[in-house]
Parts: structure tokens; sequence; C-alpha cells
């Protein structure tokens, strides 16, 4: 099965008279981790959004681990991101008034499937932050004490708890330097394929592409 | 669960800004229950201005009028009511005491109220209470004079000084009883009543001071010393108005019957109870401007709640970002606003009543001291608590302003961290 399957896939905002996106074809199997390389105004964010299921294609069909997500109302594709999806945003991950743990433990408050796969959700959350490296004097303190690539570190955290089948990651290096990105590239991975979740990871630096099995550049796709 | 924890939190992490908006929440709703409390208490004091008292008689004219003058000291008799009349009337088996009103006089503005001991044996006020004294003790010779609170302390009047009595009610009144002065024998406790006010003497005392006058005059080259006269007869010839208390007071309107159909002379009598009533109703028009505008105030300070929650939308548009990433419905994010309101109105509620509690606690000394009226311990009414619940309501309907706008940027923005 098919982690992500589009086809025909059109989006056109309101009062536009071209489509923003137009993908023909694109599937992703799992475990195949896929880099969409997209300069800024590609369609990136459209893209993204849709595969969160929070817009809905114009045409077309989405289909996310074999659910029609063009088809499920906002209530259910709300339910289906917080179940099946972890995002890692470029920055700003993190509840400011949250504390670390408390917001890798975020998830389970929305998604009863993924408070149930991560058993007891402080230990964990623990458990991936060890992982992860982050040491275990920050992890009650404000994330505001937290460096950037700390924070990442969180972030992906909070993407893997409960172990959802597809991560989807919105340039989340762009602001971590050379060093800081490549360990953090091989902590997710090193996760991600621990407990078997897809990563869809989007993002306009060339660099990283190589890290990954299969890349696609969705100027190449994304014919309008 | 958790959106109420988020919605704590998140307050938590901005409380110096919302501190301030609690705050003037809470302003606004102390104003509020103290006006209604203020109100209330005002009435309460104002309704028992005279108690115990079954019934006051007076020339003819409307109730409401014949309260302002005789009790309230406020304008003047159309006419006066004959001794005789009088003690006619309080022959009545039925009536168990009576004290008889003269006015006319004044006292560097304040009313002079002529009478005799049963004053001090018979006039109840508020919760019926007697008269009391903070210094000497009732009148007893022709020239002896009581003085209510507020007359002793403005002037700064003391037991033994001599004051003198001016012909007509004006302030400024030029027509002085110079040769006959009064020496103070007494002072009142305060009351909070138009009693405070009052320069208290003998019906003898008035009538002594006007033997040499006629038609409001002082008749020329006729003049009767303050010692000659007490040898004259001084029993008065008439009175302004007198008070009357029954022996059973289901007999009031028979009583009252009798006296309005008295055929020797148009009298009146009233209910207390019940012209105090009509005239609150005529004068209460403040009570509703009150309201007016303690609600005005209240609405402003939740306006200031909705400039805060408004202010915040942009610097929290990542926050909905990364709820809407976890899973959250546009419908949760605009609970989380929602529910923002609602801690905040609920502390400023808090808060408000807390003020008002320490409000009265700080106050209840001086009033006692300075008006005589002792504030009762403010308990919250139904009204009160509806009114609470208004505000409340209110809050929640400003809050689906900031409510909708983050619902539709959070449908708009989805995953995307706009700042």
């Amino acid at each position: 099965m098919n982690v992500i399957e589009l086809q025909n896939l059109h989006y056109r905002w309101h009062s536009q008279i071209r489509d923003t996106l137009a993908i023909a074809n694109l599937h992703v199997a799992q475990g195949e981790h896929l880099f969409i390389k997209g300069a800024s105004g590609s369609g990136k964010t459209t893209l993204l959004n849709l595969l969160a299921g929070i817009l809905t294609p114009t045409s077309g069909s989405l289909s996310i681990l074999g659910q029609a997500l063009h088809s499920m109302g906002s209530s259910a594709r709300d339910r289906f991101r917080a179940d099946h999806m972890g995002v890692i945003f470029q920055q700003f991950n993190l509840l400011p008034y949250l504390s670390v743990l408390e917001n890798v433990q975020l998830p389970c408050h929305f998604s009863t499937r993924r408070k149930q796969q991560a058993g007891n959700t402080l230990v964990e959350a623990n458990r991936l932050l060890d992982h992860l490296g982050l040491d275990a004097d920050l992890r009650n303190r404000s994330v505001t004490d937290l460096s950037v690539g700390q924070q990442q570190r969180v972030a992906v955290a909070r993407a893997l708890i409960g172990n959802p089948e597809l991560i989807i990651a919105d340039e989340p290096t762009s602001a971590l330097d050379t060093d800081t990105r490549d360990g953090f590239l091989d902590l997710l991975f090193r996760e991600a394929e621990a407990q078997g979740s897809t990563i869809l990871f989007v993002s306009h630096d060339p660099h990283i592409a190589s890290h990954f099995p299969r890349v696609v550049d969705l100027r190449e796709v994304n014919q309008p | 669960m958790i959106l109420l924890k988020l919605t704590l939190r998140s307050l938590w992490n901005r409380r110096a800004s919302l501190l301030l908006t609690v705050f003037s929440i809470a302003i606004s709703i102390a104003l509020l229950l103290g006006v209604e409390y203020i109100r209330k208490e005002a009435k309460a004091s104002f309704l028992s201005t005279i108690s115990g008292t079954d019934l006051v008689v007076g020339a003819r004219s409307g109730p409401v009028q014949l309260l302002l003058y005789s009790v309230f000291r406020i304008g003047n008799a159309t006419n006066n009511i004959s001794w005789q009349s009088y003690q006619e009337i309080i022959g009545n088996p039925l009536v168990e005491w009576s004290v008889p009103l003269s006015l006319g006089d004044s006292h560097k503005g304040y009313r002079v109220l002529g009478t005799n001991q049963d004053y001090f044996r018979y006039y109840r006020y508020g919760d019926k209470q007697l008269l009391d004294f903070s210094a000497g003790q009732p009148f007893a010779g022709v020239y002896d004079a009581v003085l209510g609170a507020e007359v002793a302390r403005k002037l700064g009047y003391k037991l033994g000084d001599n004051i003198v009595l001016a012909h007509g009610t004006a302030s400024a009144s030029f027509a002085l009883h110079a040769d006959k002065p009064f020496h103070v024998v007494g002072i009142l406790k305060p009351t909070g009543t138009p009693i405070d006010r009052t320069v208290h003497v003998t019906l003898e005392g008035i009538e002594a001071i006007h033997v040499d006058w006629v038609s409001g005059v002082q008749v020329p080259g006729y003049h009767i010393s303050a010692e000659e006269a007490v040898q004259k007869n001084l029993r008065p010839k008439l009175i302004t108005a007198f008070l009357v208390g029954l022996k059973n007071r289901a007999a009031a309107f028979r009583v009252q019957r009798e006296i309005n159909e008295y055929q020797r002379e148009p009298l009146l009598a009233a209910l207390p109870g019940v012209a105090l009533a009509d005239l609150w109703q005529a004068i209460g028009m403040f009570e509703t401007v009150l309201r007016i505008i303690s609600g005005f105030v209240v609405v402003a300070g939740l306006l200031g709640m909705l400039t805060i929650l408004l202010s915040t939308l942009n610097e929290r548009r990542r926050e909905m970002a990364i709820l809407r990433a976890v899973g959250a419905h546009p419908r949760q994010v605009f609970l989380l606003f929602v529910l923002e309101a609602l801690v905040l109105v609920v502390l400023g509620c808090l808060a408000g009543v807390t003020l008002v509690y320490a409000a009265l606690f700080a106050a209840r000394p001086w009033v006692v001291a300075e008006y005589g009226f002792y504030l009762r311990t403010w308990i919250p009414d139904m009204p009160n608590v509806l009114m609470l619940a208004v505000v409340a309501g209110l809050a929640l309907l400003f809050s689906l302003i900031p409510g909708a706008i983050a619902y539709r940027r959070s449908l708009q923005d989805g995953l995307t961290v706009r700042v």
C-alpha cells in the first residue's frame, strides 16, 4: 500500500485563473522517504497543506494510507492528521507556554490512537528525547531556553510520538548550520526508520537531497 | 480538557498584560455591584428615615409634600394646625403617643424644629432605633436646644454654646431672634437622616421668640425680654404637623380616615411607609441613571478585554499553526479564545466581588462615624448573580469576534506559519 497517492490533482485558489498545483501522478511507498525540491512560489506550501488535509483538492484524488482524503469532511481530515501525521516546521515549532516534555506529548491530547500507541506518554516522550540526545535537565525547562537546534530536535520528538505513519517536514533545517543540519537529518532518519514512518521532506536546499533515496523536483511534477 | 489547560497556560504566559485586563474588569464589576449595593442601602435607609410612626398629620396638601416638610425638612407647610385640633385628635383612645412638630425658623441654614420631650421618647428611625445622644441630654428649659450631629460638627458647637435662631427658613435670613439666644444642652449621634441637620428646641421656645412678633416682623417699640417671655403663657396656638403612634397598627386606616374627614379644619393624615415609597419613586430616577452608567463602565471594561484579545491575534498565529499541525480543528482554536475570555471574566468577577467586600470593610468605620449609618455586610443576591451572568455572557459574546477571526485564519493559514 502506498503512503501517498496523487492522481490528477488540481488545486486552484479562489479568484485565480490558473491552477496553483496540477500533479498528474505521484506515489510514495512506505519507507520510501521522499525529498521534494521546490523554491518558494513553486506550490510547495499548497502541496503540504493538501497532504496534511488542511486544504482539499479542487479536483482529482488524494489518498494517504489508502484513505481518500479528498472525500473526507474537515473534521475527519483533522482527526486523520492528528492520528497519522507528524509535522515539523521550519522553526518556531513549540508552544512557548508549555515545557519541553509537554510540547512533545501535545499530539497525544488530540489523538487517542497516538496516545494508545505511545503508552505512557511521559515515558515515551522521555525515551524519544533520550534518543534525540536532548539533555535531561532541559526537559522541564521553558522552550525559550533552548537553542534552535535543540528546539528542532524536540519538534522531531513531537512529530514521532505515538508512531504516526507519515512525517511531514517543511524546511526543518533552514534555521540550522551545516553541521547541526547533518546531525539533525541523521537523527530524523534513524528515528523514523526505527518506527517505520515515512518522511516527506520539503526544501529548496539541494544539498539535503543526497540524504534521500528518492528526490522529486516540484517544478517537474507540477504542470499547471 | 487539553483546551482548558492550554488556555490557562497561555494566559499565565501572558499574565503581565492580562492582569491589567482582569483588573479593569474587576473595577467595572465592583462598580456595578457597588452601585447596586448603595442603591439598595440608600433605598432601605431612605425608607427607614422614619419608622415606628403610624401616621404623619399636617394641613391638607399631598402626602409626599407633607412628608417632605415634616420629616425631610424640605419646603414649607401650606398651613398650620391649631393646637385645639391637635389635642382633640390625640384624645382618640386609639392613639398611644404623639409628637408635635413646629417648623418655620432656621439657624445658619439648618431647620429648627420645635417639639417636646416626647420626640426623644417616641421618634424612631432605621430599624426602629430611638435617638441617641453623643453628649448632653434632651432639652428641659424654654431656651434649651438639642443639635443634630451634622449641625454640631459643621458649625463646631459644643454643649453650653449659645445659638441665635433666625426667622424664616432662608439661609441668609436677616430677621434674627437675637434677643433670645438658645443654649446647647444636647448633641445627637449621627442617624443618617435629616435629623442630623436639625436644631431641636421646645415648642415653648418657638412660642417665646415670637411673643413680640406679628406677621413675621418684630413689632417696633414693643419688646419683651427673654426673662419676661418665660413668664407669659407659652402654650402654642399653632403647630405645623404631628406624628402619631397607635396602640394597634391595624387601626391606622381607620384613624387616617377619621383625621381626613375631620370637620374643624382640613387635615391630611399620611401613612409614612406609603408616602416614603411614593417619594422614592418620584426621586428614584437616579437609580436608573446609576445603573445605566455602571452598565456602560462594564461594557468599557469588556471592550478593553476584547482589544487585548484582538491585539494578540497576530502574535498567536504561530501557536494556531502548531495546534492545527497536531490535529486541532479550527473549532478548537475558536474555543481557545472563548475559554480565554471566560477565564478572564470569571477572574475579573471574583476580583470585583473581593473589591466590593474590601471597600465595604474599609469604609464601614468611617461611614458609621461620619453618617451614623452602618453598612451591612453585602450578601450577593439573585439579581447580583444574574448581573454577573449577564457580564460573563457579554464577555463570551465579545470573544466570538477574535474567535471567529482565529477560526478563519487557521482555516486559511493551515500549516503555514506566517509571522
